[in-house]
C-alpha cells in the first residue's frame, strides 16, 4: 500500500486513473475503521489518495447571486457547525450536530458519508431534500449529477473507479428546513429513522427525505406535492389534518426492514412521527417570521 | 514516506511505512505511550490526541495525514515545570480515575471541550465526552471533574 497525499483535484485523480485499484481517504472514520478491523484489505499496490489537503475540497463558497453554497467534499461536522455556513445550511448543521462525537465531527466530511453511502448517513437526507447537486471530477473532466442518482443502495453509488467527489451545491432556502433522527441511546448513535424537511417558500415546494428505511435515502414525492399544495404557502399556516395526512404518505413511503437496531415497525411508526414534528416545528417557526 | 510534524512543541521527522497511524507514529515512534489504543475502529476514543487544537482519534487517522500538523498528546498537557493541567489536576482532585487506562483520551477530549465551551453543565460534559468511553468509573466523577476543571479555568 503506498499513501498518495494529494494537494489539488487534478494530482489526485490522475493518481486515481494511474491506479486503477486505489482509494480516497478522507477522514477515515469509516474507511479506517474498515482497514484496522481487517475487513477492507487494500491491495499492495493499490494507492490511498488522501484528499484532506486538497484546499479545494476544504473549503466552502456562498454564491449569492445563486442563493447557493458549495461545500468541499472534505469539510468537516465541525465546520459546518461553526458560522456563517450554519446559518446558510441550517439542516446540515442539525444532522452535522449529531453526527458521532466531537472526534468524529472534527474528522468525518461529507464527501465520506456519501462515498460509504449508508442508508443512516446523517448528511444524506439532507442533501436528498434539497435537491443538492454534486460535482465529481475524474480525468475525464468535471461532472454535476443530483446527489438522489448517484444514491443506488447500502454502501453503493453510481460512482466509478477513478471519480473524486469535489464538492456538493444545495440551494440557500428561503423558508424552512430541518432534520430530525431517532437512534437507540444518546451517545454517538446511528439513526434507527432519520427525516430533513425543507420548505421553499419561494419556489412553493416541499422537499422530504427519508433515513435509515430503506436501501438508501428515500423522497416522497406523492406526499410532498400534496402537502405542499395544502399549505398557504403567505402565512405559512396548514390545517392540522394535512400535516397527519403528510405524517402518514410518508410512513407509508419508507421501506422499513428489521435489524439488530430496530424493528421495521417501529421504524414506520417513527418516520410518521418525525415527519409531523418538523412541519409542526417548520410551520411554526416560518409561520411566525412570515 | 518522509512525515514532518510537531508533537507537544517539538519538531520531528519520521521516515515512515505509508501505512503507519498516527497513534503509531506516537507511541512507537516518537516513544509516547501515554496515548492508549482502546479499540483501533475509533469507538472508545482512547486514543484521543489534538490535531491543530481540535481533539481526533489518532487510530484511524493516517500519520502522514498529519504531515506539517501540530500535535498534542497527554505528555504535552504538563507545564514544563511539571504542574499539572487543570483538566488533569480536576480528574486526580475528583478520583476521575480508576485503572487509568481511558483517562489520556478522557483529558484530551475534555481540554477540547473546555476550550470550546469554557463553562459547560453537566449534560454538555456528557455530550462532549460522547466519544470517550470508561469501563471503570461509571462517568460521574469524570464528568464531576470536568466541571471542576471549568472553575478552575474561569
Ligand atoms: C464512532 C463513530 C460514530 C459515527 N457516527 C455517525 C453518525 O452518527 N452519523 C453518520 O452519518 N455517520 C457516522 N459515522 C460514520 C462516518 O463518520 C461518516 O460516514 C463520515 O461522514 C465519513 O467521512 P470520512 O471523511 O471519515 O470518510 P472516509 O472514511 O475517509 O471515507 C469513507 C468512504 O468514502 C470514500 N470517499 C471519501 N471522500 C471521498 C471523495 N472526496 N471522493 C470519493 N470518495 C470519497 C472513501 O473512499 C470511503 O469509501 C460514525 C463513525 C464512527 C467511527
Ligand atoms: S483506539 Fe482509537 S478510538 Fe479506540
Ligand atoms: S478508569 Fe478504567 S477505563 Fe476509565
Amino acid at each position: 500500500m503506498a499513501v498518495f497525499v494529494a494537494t489539488d483535484v487534478e494530482s489526485a485523480v490522475q493518481r486515481l486513473d494511474d491506479r486503477p485499484d486505489s482509494v480516497v481517504l478522507a477522514g477515515g472514520t469509516d474507511l479506517m475503521v474498515e482497514v484496522n478491523d481487517g475487513r477492507l484489505r487494500p491491495s499492495p499496490d493499490a494507492d490511498v489518495v488522501a484528499v484532506n489537503r486538497v484546499a479545494e475540497l476544504r473549503s466552502w463558497r456562498h454564491d449569492s447571486a445563486a442563493a447557493t453554497v458549495t461545500i468541499g467534499a472534505a469539510v468537516t461536522y465541525s465546520e459546518m457547525l461553526d458560522e456563517p455556513l450554519a446559518t446558510l445550511a441550517p439542516a446540515l448543521a442539525e444532522a452535522a450536530r449529531t453526527v458521532g462525537s466531537p472526534q468524529i465531527r472534527n474528522a468525518g466530511t461529507l464527501g465520506g458519508n456519501l462515498g460509504t453511502c449508508s442508508p443512516a448517513g446523517d448528511g444524506l437526507p439532507v442533501l436528498a431534500a434539497l435537491d443538492a447537486s454534486v460535482e465529481i471530477a475524474s480525468v475525464a473532466g468535471r461532472r454535476s449529477v443530483a446527489v438522489l442518482d448517484l444514491m443506488k443502495g447500502p454502501k453503493r453509488t453510481t460512482l466509478e473507479p477513478g471519480d473524486l467527489i469535489v464538492s456538493f451545491t444545495l440551494p440557500v432556502v428561503d423558508g424552512w428546513q430541518g432534520y430530525a433522527k431517532v437512534g437507540v441511546r444518546n451517545a454517538m448513535v446511528i439513526a434507527i429513522a432519520s427525516t430533513c424537511l425543507v420548505l421553499d417558500r419561494q419556489r412553493q415546494r416541499v422537499g422530504l427525505a427519508l433515513g435509515s428505511v430503506g436501501p438508501t435515502v428515500l423522497r416522497v414525492p406523492a406526499a410532498e406535492t400534496k402537502f405542499a399544495a395544502a399549505l398557504d404557502w403567505r402565512t405559512m399556516t396548514a390545517e392540522r389534518d394535512a400535516v397527519q395526512a403528510f405524517g402518514d404518505g410518508a410512513a407509508q413511503t419508507a421501506a422499513p426492514i428489521d435489524d439488530h437496531r430496530s424493528s421495521a415497525e417501529y421504524r414506520r411508526h417513527a418516520i410518521g412521527v418525525l415527519t409531523r414534528r418538523l412541519a409542526a416545528r417548520g410551520l411554526d417557526t416560518a409561520g411566525r417570521a412570515a | 514516506m518522509n512525515v514532518t510534524l510537531t508533537i507537544n512543541g517539538t519538531a520531528h521527522t519520521y521516515d515512515l511505512e505509508p501505512r503507519t497511524l498516527l497513534v503509531q507514529l506516537i507511541r512507537e515512534h516518537a516513544g509516547l505511550t501515554g496515548t492508549n489504543i482502546g479499540c483501533d475502529t475509533s469507538s472508545c476514543g482512547a486514543c484521543s490526541v489534538h490535531l491543530d487544537g481540535e481533539a481526533v482519534k489518532s487510530c484511524t487517522l493516517l500519520a502522514v495525514q498529519a504531515d506539517g500538523a501540530d500535535v498534542t498528546t497527554i505528555e504535552g498537557m504538563a507545564s514544563a515545570d511539571g504542574t499539572m493541567h487543570p483538566v488533569q489536576q480536576a480528574f486526580m482532585d475528583e478520583h476521575g480515575l480508576q485503572c487509568g487506562f481511558c483517562t489520556p483520551g478522557m483529558v484530551m477530549a475534555a481540554s477540547s471541550l473546555l476550550a470550546e465551551n469554557p463553562s459547560p453543565t453537566d449534560e454538555d460534559v456528557r455530550i462532549g465526552l460522547e466519544g470517550n468511553l470508561c469501563r471503570c468509573t461509571g462517568y460521574h466523577n469524570i464528568v464531576k471533574a470536568v466541571l471542576t476543571a471549568s472553575g478552575a479555568d474561569q
